[in-house]
């Protein structure tokens, strides 16, 4: 009897070392698109097309919406979806396209650097924003 | 070379997967950008008030409507990426998918197109202020 081939005694084996991490990520755009579908949309709709539009929009504007916690949750929610969503799609496209490691590696960590940045500076906008700076 | 049943090389499939890819990245730096204009409420109202107004001039105003429609396409083309991974018949019925999204497209940007560019045809053809 020959040998059996160890692909054939243990096919499609969890690859050792790796992580479900991939499988994750695919549901987090999933997951977060429909999210994001209602909230983009709906801000869309109301910044740019209801009631005038976008020339309506000034600091006054601004502070009449984050004055409700409804306001300022939908846009910590779109802030902080929208940028891992958008974040993980650039991953992705910087592994489809880079092929050498190294600029791999820098474009992500620039990538990775810019995402974390963007979300605390609008995290840290919407709750200290104060209507009366002048 | 007949068709193996791929939803990614060539025809609707792929140029889907293209638009999509471009549209997410343009949306992407935008995100960024925006941020960053929005965080001027925090530094200066006046600064914050210079920058809004800018975007309320024409050519920034064309520009949104590129936004919304890129927008618009990702979030639709979304729910049909959704259907085929889902949906046991979702590969099946990609391709007319595609069309469908792209026909609700339509229906939305036409009267979108028209309540975002009211003022701006306003303002270059006169009776607007």
């Amino acid at each position: 009897m020959s040998k059996t081939p160890p692909a054939l005694i243990a096919p499609r084996s969890a690859r050792s070392g790796r992580t479900n991490y991939e499988l994750y990520s695919w549901l987090f755009m999933r997951i977060s698109g429909i999210v994001l579908i209602f909230l983009v949309l709906g801000h869309l709709f109301i910044m740019n097309i209801l009631d005038g539009g976008v020339q309506r929009i000034n600091l006054g504007f601004v502070a009449g919406r984050w004055a409700s916690p409804f306001w300022q949750v939908w846009d910590l929610l779109q802030l902080w979806l929208a940028m891992l969503h958008g974040g993980n799609g650039l991953r992705t496209i910087v592994n489809d396209y880079a092929e050498n490691d190294k600029t791999r590696f820098w474009l992500k960590s620039i990538l990775y650097v810019s995402v974390v940045f963007i979300i605390l500076l609008g995290t840290l906008v919407i709750f200290t924003f104060d209507p009366n700076i002048s | 070379m007949a068709s193996s049943g791929t939803l990614y090389r060539g025809r609707e499939g792929m140029w889907s997967w293209v638009a999509h890819r471009i549209t997410g990245v343009a949306v992407f730096f935008f995100l960024f950008v925006h941020v960053l204009d929005t965080a001027l409420v925090r530094v200066s109202p006046n600064d914050y008030n210079n920058v809004i107004a800018t975007y309320k001039t024409p050519i920034v105003n064309f520009m949104e409507v590129g936004l919304v429609g890129a927008v618009l396409y990702h979030a639709l083309n979304g729910v049909r990426l959704i259907l085929v991974d889902f949906w046991g018949k979702g590969p099946k019925y990609q391709r007319i998918m595609l069309w469908g999204i792209l026909i609700v497209w339509l229906v939305v940007m036409v009267p979108g197109i028209y309540f975002m560019t009211k003022h701006t045809f306003e303002v270059m053809f006169g009776s607007g202020s």
